[in-house]
């Protein structure tokens, strides 16, 4: 038995798994049209490569990713490009984002689609590949996968696999586990071979014993022999991923930290799998498996196109007219949908429709006691309590003195509240007024640097006019003085005080053209 | 709606609840040894308490049911009730009921807001204003000369009046921990003062029966995870650490440490005073301080002070530094331990 480390707190909430997992994951079939959002992955948003009209087959690429953090998107299936335009996202703003329309033509034509040998692949043209083929994290922080594969400070001695899933109702990685376990386990094979790591530990929470037999048999079936299976204790947040890397190498990453600088990895079962897709067989990521529960008539896992509008999913597993709402992701993170005319992206792992009967509103909120409840549940071992009372006082600066920073909003604290308090909602609040105001600042800063500036370049201009003026007339009275005394001795003191002089001015000079453009 | 979208039952009306429940054992024992008059002192505390507190939300315009269904006042009313003596006049126990609910609860904000446990305060204004009152306690079962009856007791304590015959000092007496500093004082011995018939095993009669079952409550607690063993824990091992340093030293002077812990609201202090968690620190070091504190505070009151207990004395003083223990004492937070 591998030794296993313990992490602070979590919660034991109800898992709501079997109802999703009655049936194998179920193939969704093409939408009536495909909303893709160029921005689906953390970081900048991917830049179109297509326009409206444009015929496009399917994994063809929409957007190119745009900087160093970012990632492709791809056409989901094939058909005609309809819009390029604004469209309200599954995001929790509720704002707009620019989205690519498609009009599939029912044929689902692939591109051409190059298949790679890892093996012989150098490690970057590999991670290249990954960022082309639009490979992020589909536990649902959708950071570009080929960002965490770069080399750290350290060798990374293990690699992670979160196959933990411990959001309650959310059995999408649990499905794929239990039946394309061996696709994943090539896939970790892959990523292990990428980042030269010494072993992967997979690791699956005790509730799902058929994903785990799954995945064991499918590591045997293999000829790695640096991976094992792990099960782990069920408890919320166990799935998160510093949660996950602690409990199985006794690691801690602390907040802002990359985890490869203290010698381990972690990705999503999901994302391994992705990987493997799109490296043995050349297939971008355009879809995923989604688990659509809650208030529906057959609780069930589909495999969807990204892009497919979250009613027409839903549909398949039976409306029920007393959904009210629908959130994107589990109960304890995720976030209610402004509408179900948004589309599915990358981060989309769960669709619960919501009722009142499911879901009762809260009772109404109370003061703070002070119980400390919040503080026993804690993962990143904060002091919840603290926390609240800095950022309902608008004292942000005592809050990040605090770690507010640290939180991963995992919900554990408000789960517990005797009174009620949507502590998360106090926190989400002061890290953006933390960012909003940082914002401000920089904005005022660049303003203040860039008039101080201006300033010294007056003042400066100012006195390389005085100093241009002195050398003229300095150089003047020396080439008199030379002229003069020319015929006495034409010697090489002359020619090296004007050397002197021309070295001097263009000193002078020089400056100029270092002055950054405003 | 925003995440998480499900809770886990629970609420600060159950919490406050549990403690209640959790008090009643020690009530019942308190009522048997003692009479019944605790038991008027308890409701004519809880009902001042539910007016006062009322009131001062009207007062505050904050929403009145939520609020005065929420038992927090109700608790108050019940710690000040068995702190103070039962046989105290009427008015005592509403003076004291009172000033605890507006001005240590409601002024500073109410609920969650105060610095200072509002029983303790209502405790130490009584002291501090009507010593003389605060010092009768009836005499135990088969103790005192004259045993009051229920409508006796109900008698005296609205209207004063005592059957005809009796007298105040026939039915009450001074609490062990009382008696103890008096004769010490006077310069009797330890060991012939403890040869008096209200000293008993651990403590005095009767109260140590009480303080037992406050302790059995306080297992309930621990078992629900109302409370957790820091503060309790570390309250009685220095109560009990000071006191047997004392003892060690002179046992002639200095009680024996088991007397102090099942004496006076010792086992009331540790399991339902200082664990209030309002007016206690929220991290786990100064959880250990504070206690640790107030334990020490109690036995120099005790002993060298002019109360006749310390508990509500530590208590408030180390209230006071609630802020400044939780400041210091933060914590490491996940990944921020070094040594790593």
């Amino acid at each position: 038995m591998k030794k296993l480390f313990h992490f602070n707190g979590g919660v034991h909430p109800p898992t709501h798994k079997a109802q999703s997992t009655q049936t194998p994951i179920a193939q969704t079939g093409l939408p009536t049209r495909l909303v893709v959002p160029l921005h689906q992955h953390a970081g900048s948003s991917a830049k179109p490569a297509v326009t409206v009209g444009d015929r496009v087959l399917k994994g063809q690429l929409f957007g190119m990713p745009e900087g160093s953090v970012s990632s492709a998107v791809h056409a989901p299936t094939s058909g005609t490009v309809t819009a390029i335009d604004m469209q309200v996202v599954a995001h929790p703003s509720g704002l707009p984002d620019l989205c690519i329309t498609l009009a599939p033509d029912g044929l689902d034509e692939w591109i051409a689609r190059v298949k790679t040998d890892y093996l012989t692949t150098p490690t970057a043209d590999l991670r290249k590949l990954l960022k082309l083929a639009g490979v992020v994290g589909l536990g649902g922080a959708v950071f570009p996968s080929d960002l965490k594969l770069r080399p750290g400070k350290k060798k990374v001695k293990a690699l992670v696999l979160n196959g933990a899933e411990c959001e309650p109702y959310i059995t999408c990685d649990d499905m794929l586990m239990r039946e394309r376990a061996d696709e994943i386990v090539q896939g970790a094979e892959m990523l292990r071979h990428m980042l030269d790591a010494d072993e992967v530990l997979i690791g699956i929470e005790d509730n799902k014993p058929d994903a785990i037999a799954a995945m064991r048999l499918a590591v045997d079936a293999s000829s790695y022999g640096k991976l094992e299976i792990v099960a782990v204790p069920t408890i919320y947040p166990g799935g998160g991923a510093k949660q996950l890397i602690r409990v199985l190498t006794g690691i801690e990453v602390a907040a802002g930290m990359r985890s490869t600088d203290l010698g381990v990895q972690c990705f999503n079962v999901a994302t391994a799998y992705s990987a493997h897709r799109a490296i043995a067989h050349g297939e971008p990521l355009i879809s995923r498996i989604i688990t659509v529960t809650g208030n529906v008539q057959h609780a069930q896992n589909f495999e969807a196109l990204i892009g497919t509008p979250v009613h027409e999913l839903v549909a398949l597993a039976g409306t029920k007219s007393d959904t009210t709402a629908y959130i994107m992701g589990g109960p304890m993170m995720g976030v209610q949908l402004s509408s179900d005319k948004v589309t599915v992206t990358k981060a989309t792992n769960c669709i619960i429709a919501s009722s009142p009967a499911l879901f009762p509103p809260p009772p109404p909120e109370l003061p703070c006691i002070r119980c400390t409840r919040c503080v026993e549940v804690c993962p990143a071992e904060l002091q919840p309590q603290d926390l609240y009372w800095f950022s309902k006082s608008r004292n942000f600066g005592k809050a990040q003195e605090f770690n507010l920073f640290d939180c991963i909003e995992c919900g554990a604290c408000s789960y517990v509240c005797p009174s009620n308090i949507p502590l998360v909602q106090y926190y989400r609040f002061a890290k953006s007024e933390i960012w909003a105001n940082e914002r401000e600042k920089d904005s005022a800063d660049i303003a203040r640097d860039r008039h101080e500036f201006h300033l010294l370049r007056i003042e400066r201009e100012k006195q390389e006019k005085a100093e241009k003026l002195a050398l003229k007339e300095k150089t003047a009275r020396a080439a008199k003085e030379a002229a003069a005394n020319s015929q006495a001795d034409a010697s090489n003191s002359d020619t090296t005080t004007i050397e002197a002089l021309r070295a001097q001015v263009r000193e002078i000079a020089r400056p100029e053209t270092e002055v950054p453009k405003e | 709606m925003f995440s998480p979208f499900i809770t886990h039952a629970g609420s600060v009306r159950e919490i406050m609840f549990k403690v209640l429940l959790a008090l009643i054992p020690g009530i019942a024992i308190y009522a048997w040894y003692f009479g019944p008059a605790i038991l008027i002192s308890i409701t004519l505390a809880s009902l001042t308490a539910l007016a006062t507190e009322a009131a001062m939300l009207k007062l505050r315009q904050r929403p009145v049911m939520p609020f005065l269904s929420d038992n927090s006042a109700l608790l108050t009313a019940w710690l000040l009730a068995l702190s103070i003596p039962p046989l105290a006049p009427w008015w005592l126990v509403v003076i004291g009921t009172m000033f605890a609910i507006s001005i240590s609860k409601h002024l500073y904000g109410g609920l969650g807001s105060n610095p200072f446990n509002p029983a303790m305060v209502g405790y130490a204004v009584l002291i501090i204003s009507f010593p003389s009152h605060m010092t009768s306690w009836i005499a135990p079962q088969g103790m005192g000369q004259l045993e009051l009856g229920f409508i006796d007791q109900l008698q005296y304590i609205f209207t004063g009046l005592l059957p005809a015959g009796a007298s105040l000092d026939a039915v009450s007496m001074a609490t062990p921990l009382d008696n103890l500093k008096t004769h010490l004082h006077s310069g009797h011995p330890m060991a012939d003062i403890v040869k008096e018939p209200i000293y008993s095993y651990l403590g005095g009669r009767g109260s140590e029966m009480v303080a037992l079952a406050y302790v059995a409550g306080g297992v309930y607690l621990l078992a629900n995870r109302i409370i957790t063993w820091h503060l309790p824990v570390a309250f009685l091992f220095t109560l009990f650490a000071t006191a047997g340093i004392f003892h060690l030293a002179d046992a002639s002077h200095y009680a024996p440490p088991l007397f102090h812990l099942f004496s006076g609201a010792a086992m009331l202090g540790a399991f339902f005073i200082l664990t209030d968690p309002v007016t206690s620190p929220t991290t786990i070091r100064g959880k250990f301080i504070f206690a640790a504190g107030a334990g020490f505070l109690t036995y120099v009151i005790r002993v060298f002070g002019g109360f006749p207990d310390g508990i509500a004395f530590a208590t408030l003083l180390m209230n006071i530094c609630v802020p400044l223990i939780d400041t210091y004492t933060q914590p490491k937070v996940f990944g921020k331990k070094g040594g790593q």
